[in-house]
C-alpha cells in the first residue's frame, strides 16, 4: 500500500478559526474537505503539505438553504450524495444532481463534497501517477519537473479540469463565496477558473470556498452528459453541461453550453447563443454541436484517443441538447 | 444470476451436486480470514524493493551507504547478495532476485531494504544511488524482431527470439489440396494483467538454530498459488535445503495466474529475515502488481484454414508471435499452449503450428486464466465465424459439422475423453433465441444509431496439465486424512485455495465418501511442511487431481470403518452405506452405527487411523514428440457462449447486453461454486474483450492503477445465464471437470462476433474499444482515420527452428474430417 507522507492535521471548529489558521500557516497548509482526492494524491506525493486544515468540524458549511424562487445556498461541505439525492436540486437544477451523482463511486460520493469537487486538482496521466512512476519518466512541470510531458514544446501545463460539477455550475451561472481573514468576496463561478493546468483556480491561498450560490431557477432547465469508459468510478473525459430557458412555444430564450474535461478550465461555448430565438430543430442543434466541438482540444493525457474524444464531442453535445426537445 | 443444471442426475449423491456455501465463506465475508498482509509477528520489520526506472539499462554501480545510515534502516540487499538464478521453468532460469549487471524493464527489482518502520522505506530507497547506462528499449514484437543487435535477454539464441517451435501433424499438402476454399487472417490479442483484489504480499521468518548445521529454518507465508514451486526456488536461491524451508499460503485474495511464479519480493524477504534474524514483511503496491505482471501475453496470430464446400475443415496452419516481456516466466509453456488446443474442439485432420516468443523491455508475461489458449481461441473462433460467413453457413451449423467426438484422439496426439460441446452449443442457441434473433433481426435490432447483434463461440480447456513443471514421476497431488476418536476428521492437502473454492471441494469430496457433513472436517492446506504435496492452483488441475487423491485416501479409511461396522452390525460389508454421520444397512436403514463409534472400533482394531491417497495423470495422454508435454490433460472441459451486444455507431460504445454460457463441467461438485467460477470467468473475458488495455508509453506502463486501468464495475457487467451441462467424465472425481478457466475463453470471440453481426465490420484485435469501433466504421464509410487491420509480423524466413513432423499411430482412434 502507498503510505501518506507525514503532516500535521488541524481541526478548526469554526470558519473564523479555519481562516485564521490558513492565514497563519500560509503556503505550508492545504485545506481538506472529503479528502477523497487529496489523500490519494498525497500518497503519490503529488503534493506533500506539512499542514492540513480539515473543514469537517465546521458545522456551518453543511447547509442547503433557500428556495428555487430565491435561489439556493449550498455549503461547501455538503456531500455529493446529498446533492445528487436532493429533491429540489433534482427538479430545478437537474444537471447538478446528474453531475454530482456521476462522480466516482457511491462510497466516495458519501465522503466527497461539492467544495472539494469544484476545487479538484487538474488531472493528467503524466501527473496522476506515483512518485516512482513520475521519477521514472523524469517528472513534469506540474510537480518536480521542467516541461510538460504531453506537449513538450509548450510553455504551459495542459492538465485537465476534471470536476463534473464545474461545467454544470458555470452553465447554471452559479456564484461562489470565498472567505479569508481579510474578508469575503462573492464571484461568479466562471471567474474561479484560470486556463492554466498548474494554477487552475483564482482562489487566493488564504481563501476558503465556503458556499455555492445558485441563482433562482426561473424556468431554466439543465442537463449534463458525461463521457467515460465505465458506469462508475471514472473521471469525465468529456462533460457537456447545457442550461436553457425555453418559452412556452419551445423557443429558446437563453442558452448556456459549457464543456468539461477538454481543457484546464471549463470551456464556455458562446455559439450557444445561436440557439436563442429558435426552436430546437435537428439542424440548429447539429450546427451548434459542430461549432462547440471545435472548442474541445483534447491531448493524449486522459483515457481513450485524441481522435476519438474529438469525434464524439459533437455527438454528446447534440444528444445533450436533444434532451430538451419535448417529445 | 440464472443457473440451470441441464442434465438429469445420473447418480444420487448426498453432498456432491448440492449447492452450499464455501467452507470459509463466513470467515471471508466477515473479514476474519487472514491474508498474508494481515500476519503480524513479534519483532517483525518491513521491506520494500527498489525498482528500475529505465526500461533497459546497464547498472554501472550501486551505493547503498546513505540508505544504511538512515536511522531505522536495518539492511540493504543488492544483486550480488543473491547471485543464483531462478525461474519457474527449469528451461527458463533467467531471473535474479535483484538485478545483476542489467535491468530489462521499468520495475525490474534492483535492491531491497528492510527497516523498522514502513514509513521510512521510501526515503531509504531514494538514498540508494544507482548509476545506469541507459540502453535502447524495444517495446513491441516488431521492434524486438527488427533489432536483433539489441539483446534484451541472453536466453534468446537468435536476436530477441526467446523460443521458436514448429510442428506439423498429418499431411498438410494433401489437406490444403483437398480444400475447396482457403482463408487466411491476422489477429492481435492485447495483453492484460490479472488484477487480483489482493496485492502480492509475504512474511518471511528465519528461526536461527546454531546447533543445526544449516543454521536455522525458514518459514514463508506468501500470497501464492504455488507454495510447492516457491519452496523449490526459495531453497535454491538461498541455498538452504528444502528440508529447512516451509512455505505456507494463507488465504489468497485471487490469483488468476498472477501468483504462480516465485517472486523477487518473496526471496528478498527470506534473505532479509535470514540476515536480521527477524520476521520481514513485504507488501506490494498496486503499481508493483502491474510491474510484477506475469499477465496475459500480447499475441499476434496468423491462421489459414482449408474447408470443403460443405464446411468440413481439411487443414489448419497457425502461427503465433508472443510478446514475452523481459523474462521467461512460463513463456515457453505459453508458447506451446498458443498452438496446442486448436484441435480439441473441432476435427482438424492435419495441423501445422509455428510459435515464437519474443523478449521485449516490458514486465514479464506469464500465465493468466486460460493460459496461452485464450488468444488463439479468440483468433480461431472469429476465423471460424468468417469461414462460416464465406461459405454462407450458419456459424452454429458450421461448428456442429466439425465438432470433435468424445473418446477420440486428435491429430497432435491429445487424448479426448468426455465431451458435451454439442450439448453446450445447442443449449446456448436455444436459450438465447439465436435463430429467432437472426430471423427478426432486421426488424428489431436497430434503434437509431444503436445496432444489435449476436455472436457465438465454442472452446475447451485442460483439467490439469498432464505433466508437472519440472520433469518427475511423483504424484501431482496427495491427500492425507486423519480420523480422531472423537469423530474429528482432518484433511491435509497442499492444494491452495485462491478463492476458487479448492479447500471446500476437498471437504465435499471427503464428506461424500465418508458419509459425513462437510462442516465437520478440519482442513489443513497449502503448507509444504504440514501437508502432502499438491503442485498448485494452476492449469485448472485442483478439483480433478486433489479431488481424486482425496477420494483415494477416504476410500481406504472407509474400508476400515466398514469392516468393523459390518462385524458390529452383523451385516455383510457390501450392504453398508454411509451418510449423515452414520454407517447403516442399505437394506435396513434403521440399523446404524454412528461415525464416531465406528472410528473408535476401527482404532481398536487397526491403531491410528491415517490414510494417504495420491493422484498422477495417466501416461499416454499425448504424443511422444519433443514438446508434447504441453496440451495433454486427463480431461477437457467444454464451453459455448452466445453474446448479445448493442453498438452505438455514433460513439462506438459497445454494450454487452447479455451472455449465455453453457459449460460442460462433467459433474458439478457444488453447482453454486461452479456457477461462480463460470460467471467470474465470463466477466473477466468480457473485460478483456471490451475494456482492459495494457498500454506502454515512452517505455512505461501507461496506467498502472485501478482507476486508470479499466476493469468493469457492476454497472458495466452484463447479465449472464449460466447453464451447467453435466456429462460425467470417467476419470474425474465423481465425474467432475474444471470450471475455473475454460468458461472465459468463448466469451471474447462471442462478443467480437456479435459486434460484427451488429455493425458488419470486423475489428480483428482486442480489446474492442469505442475508438477502434469508430475507426473501423469510418474506414468502411470511406471517412478519415482509416482502420487498417492487424499489421502482419515480418517473420524470419525460414522459421528459426527445426520442424518436427509427427503422426499418430495408425491404430489410434484419430478424429478426422467427416468427409476426409
Amino acid at each position: 500500500m502507498l503510505r501518506l507522507p507525514p503532516f500535521r492535521y488541524l481541526a478548526p471548529t469554526s470558519l473564523r478559526e479555519a481562516a485564521h489558521l490558513l492565514a497563519e500557516e500560509g503556503e505550508r497548509a492545504m485545506l481538506v474537505a472529503g479528502g477523497t482526492d487529496l489523500y490519494p494524491n498525497m500518497k503519490r506525493r503529488q503534493f506533500t503539505p506539512p499542514v492540513l486544515i480539515g473543514l469537517r468540524g465546521i458545522a456551518r458549511l453543511k447547509h442547503i438553504s433557500g428556495t428555487p424562487e430565491q435561489g439556493l445556498r449550498i455549503g461547501a461541505m455538503v456531500t455529493l450524495t446529498t446533492l445528487a439525492e436532493h429533491p429540489m436540486i433534482q427538479q430545478y437544477y437537474t444537471a447538478l444532481s446528474t453531475a454530482t451523482g456521476s462522480i466516482s463511486t457511491p462510497q466516495l460520493r458519501n465522503m466527497g463534497t461539492i467544495g472539494g469537487n469544484l476545487l479538484l486538482d487538474t488531472r493528467c496521466n503524466y501527473y496522476d501517477q506515483t512518485e516512482f512512476w513520475r521519477h521514472s519518466i523524469g517528472y513534469c512541470m506540474k510537480k518536480d519537473g521542467e516541461i510538460c510531458l504531453v506537449a513538450p514544446g509548450s510553455p504551459r501545463c495542459w492538465a485537465i479540469s476534471s470536476a463534473d460539477s464545474a461545467p454544470v455550475l458555470v452553465s447554471l451561472n452559479a456564484q461562489v463565496r470565498l472567505v479569508s481573514e481579510r474578508g469575503e468576496r462573492i464571484i461568479p463561478v466562471r471567474e474561479l477558473f484560470r486556463d492554466d493546468g498548474m494554477r487552475p483556480y483564482t482562489r487566493q491561498q488564504d481563501e476558503i470556498l465556503v458556499e455555492v450560490l445558485l441563482p433562482p431557477a426561473d424556468g431554466w432547465q439543465s442537463v449534463y452528459m458525461k463521457l467515460r469508459r465505465r458506469g462508475s468510478f471514472d473521471f469525465p473525459i468529456l462533460g457537456v453541461a447545457a442550461a436553457l430557458r425555453l418559452a412556452e412555444d419551445q423557443t429558446v430564450q437563453e442558452a448556456r453550453l459549457v464543456l468539461g474535461a477538454v481543457a484546464s478550465h471549463p470551456v464556455e461555448v458562446s455559439e450557444a447563443s445561436l440557439l436563442v430565438g429558435q426552436r430546437l430543430a435537428p439542424d440548429v442543434i447539429s450546427q451548434v454541436a459542430t461549432l462547440a466541438a471545435k472548442r474541445a482540444k483534447p491531448l493524449d493525457n486522459a483515457d481513450l484517443t485524441i481522435n476519438y474524444r474529438k469525434q464524439v464531442t459533437p455527438v454528446y453535445v447534440r444528444r445533450a441538447l436533444a434532451q430538451f426537445v419535448k417529445v | 444470476m440464472t443457473i440451470s443444471l441441464d442434465t438429469p442426475k445420473k447418480q444420487q449423491y448426498r453432498v456432491v451436486g448440492t449447492p452450499r456455501p464455501k467452507v470459509d465463506a463466513y470467515n471471508k465475508v466477515t473479514g476474519r480470514a487472514l491474508y498474508a498482509d494481515d500476519i503480524m509477528l513479534p519483532r517483525m520489520v518491513y521491506g520494500r524493493i527498489l525498482r528500475s526506472p529505465h526500461p533497459h539499462a546497464r547498472i554501472l554501480s550501486i551505493n547503498a551507504r546513505r540508505a544504511l545510515e538512515l536511522p531505522g534502516v536495518l539492511a540493504v540487499l543488492t544483486g550480488e547478495d543473491l547471485p543464483r538464478r531462478y525461474g519457474i521453468l527449469p528451461s527458463s532460469q533467467d531471473e535474479y532476485a535483484l538485478a545483476v549487471e542489467k535491468v530489462r524493464y521499468v520495475g525490474d527489482p534492483v535492491a531491497a531494504v528492510a527497516a523498522l518502520d514502513p514509513d521510512i522505506l521510501d526515503e531509504a530507497l531514494k538514498l540508494i544511488e544507482v548509476e545506469y547506462e541507459v540502453l535502447p528499449a524495444l517495446m513491441s514484437i516488431d521492434e524486438a524482431l527488427a533489432h536483433p543487435e539489441v539483446k534484451i535477454n541472453d536466453e534468446a539464441r537468435i536476436g530477441n527470439i526467446h523460443k521458436a517451435v514448429s510442428y506439423e501433424f498429418g499431411d498438410m499438402e494433401a489437406g490444403f489440396a483437398a480444400a475447396d476454399y482457403v482463408r487466411e487472417d491476422w489477429f492481435y490479442y492485447e495483453g492484460n494483467n490479472h488484477a487480483p483484489m489482493e496485492a502480492h504480499a509475504c512474511v518471511a521468518s528465519w528461526e536461527p538454530n546454531p546447533s543445526d548445521p544449516v543454521g536455522g529454518k525458514l518459514t514463508l507465508w506468501s500470497s501464492t498459488q504455488t507454495p510447492h514451486y516457491v519452496h523449490r526456488e526459495v531453497s535454491k536461491v538461498l541455498n538452504v535445503p528444502p528440508s529447512h524451508v516451509r512455505v505456507i499460503a494463507p488465504n489468497v485474495g485471487g490469483g488468476f495466474g498472477g501468483k504462480t511464479d516465485p517472486f523477487s519480493h518473496e526471496i528478498c524477504a527470506c534473505e532479509l529475515s535470514r540476515r536480521l534474524g527477524r520476521p520481514v514483511k513485504i507488501t506490494c503496491t498496486r503499481e508493483e502488481v502491474f510491474l510484477l505482471h506475469r499477465g496475459r501475453h500480447p499475441v499476434k496470430m496468423w491462421i489459414k484454414t482449408g474447408v470443403k464446400r460443405d464446411g468440413t475443415i481439411t487443414a489448419m496452419h497457425f502461427r503465433s508471435f508472443l510478446d514475452g516481456g523481459a523474462y521467461g516466466s512460463y513463456g515457453i509453456a505459453t508458447t506451446y499452449y498458443t498452438g496446442a488446443l486448436q484441435t480439441v474442439t473441432y476435427k482438424v485432420p492435419c495441423y501445422k503450428f509455428e510459435g515464437m516468443r519474443i523478449f521485449t523491455n516490458k514486465p514479464p508475461c506469464g500465465p493468466k486464466r486460460g493460459h496461452g489458449t485464450t488468444q488463439p481461441r479468440y483468433a480461431v473462433e472469429v476465423h471460424m465465424d468468417k469461414l462460416a460467413h464465406d461459405l454462407e453457413m450458419d456459424p452454429v451449423a458450421f461448428r456442429l459439422h466439425n465438432l470433435i467426438e468424445p473418446y477420440t484422439r486428435t491429430v497432435n496426439g491429445l487424448r479426448i475423453t468426455s465431451c458435451a460441446l454439442d450439448e453446450c452449443l445447442h443449449k446456448v442457441v436455444e436459450r438465447s433465441g439465436w435463430r429467432e434473433f437472426r430471423q427478426t433481426k432486421l426488424l428489431t435490432a436497430s434503434q437509431g444509431s444503436v445496432k444489435r447483434g449476436m455472436g457465438i463461440a465454442a472452446s475447451s480447456y485442460i483439467c490439469g496439465a498432464g505433466k508437472p513443471i519440472y520433469w518427475n514421476d511423483m504424484p501431482h497431488s496427495a491427500v492425507q486424512i486423519r480420523l480422531d476418536r472423537g469423530g474429528g476428521v482432518t484433511v491435509y492437502c497442499g492444494s491452495t485455495d485462491i478463492g476458487q473454492g479448492s479447500t471446500s471441494v476437498l471437504a465435499y469430496v471427503v464428506a461424500e465418501e465418508l458419509g459425513i457433513a462437510p462442516e465437520i472436517i478440519h482442513l489443513e492446506t497449502a503448507d509444504t511442511t504440514l501437508t502432502p504435496v499438491d503442485l498448485g492452483s494452476y492449469s485448472s488441475r485442483v478439483t480433478f487431481m486433489a479431488g481424486n487423491a482425496a477420494i483415494a485416501a477416504a476410500k481406504q479409511l472407509k474400508e476400515k470403518l466398514f469392516t468393523v461396522a459390518a462385524e458390529f452390525l452383523k451385516v455383510p460389508v457390501e450392504r453398508l452405506e454411509a451418510a449423515e454421520g452414520v454407517i447403516y444397512d442399505g437394506d435396513d436403514p434403521g440399523l446404524t452405527l454412528p461415525f464416531a463409534r465406528a472410528i473408535q472400533l476401527a482404532e481398536e482394531r487397526y491403531g491410528a487411523l491415517v490414510a494417504a491417497g495420491s493422484y498422477k495423470p495417466p501416461e499416454d495422454l499425448g504424443g511422444n514428440y519433443k514438446g508434447a508435454g504441453v496440451g495433454p490433460s486427463p480431461a477437457y472441459s467444454y464451453s459455448a457462449c452466445v453474446a448479445q451486444v448493442a453498438v452505438d455507431e455514433e460513439t462506438g460504445e459497445i454494450t454487452v447486453e447479455k451472455l449465455w454460457l453453457a459449460h460442460d463441467v462433467g459433474q458439478a461438485i457444488n453447482p453454486l461454486l461452479v456457477a461462480g467460477q463460470v460467471e467470474g470467468g465470463a466477466y473477466m473475458g468480457f473485460s478483456e474483450a471490451v475494456m482492459e488495455q495494457q498500454i506502454f508509453r515512452k517505455g512505461r506502463h501507461k496506467i498502472p492503477s485501478l482507476l486508470d486501468y479499466k476493469l468493469p464495475t457492476t454497472l458495466d457487467t452484463p447479465e449472464i445465464e449460466t447453464i451447467l451441462v453435466e456429462a460425467p467424465d470417467r476419470e474425474g472425481p465423481f465425474g467432475a471437470k474444471e470450471a475455473g478457466q475454460g468458461p472465459l475463453n468463448p466469451v471474447i470471440p462471442a462478443i467480437a462476433n456479435a459486434v460484427y453481426d451488429a455493425i458488419g465490420v470486423r475489428i480483428d484485435e482486442t480489446p474492442l474499444t469505442p475508438d477502434k469501433v469508430l475507426r473501423a466504421l469510418n474506414a468502411v464509410h470511406g471517412k478519415s482515420g482509416q482502420y487498417t487491420g492487424v499489421k502482419p509480423v515480418a517473420a524470419p524466413e525460414p522459421w528459426p527452428t527445426r520442424l518436427v513432423k509427427w503422426q499418430p499411430r495408425a491404430d489410434e482412434n484419430v478424429s478426422e474430417g467427416r468427409n476426409g
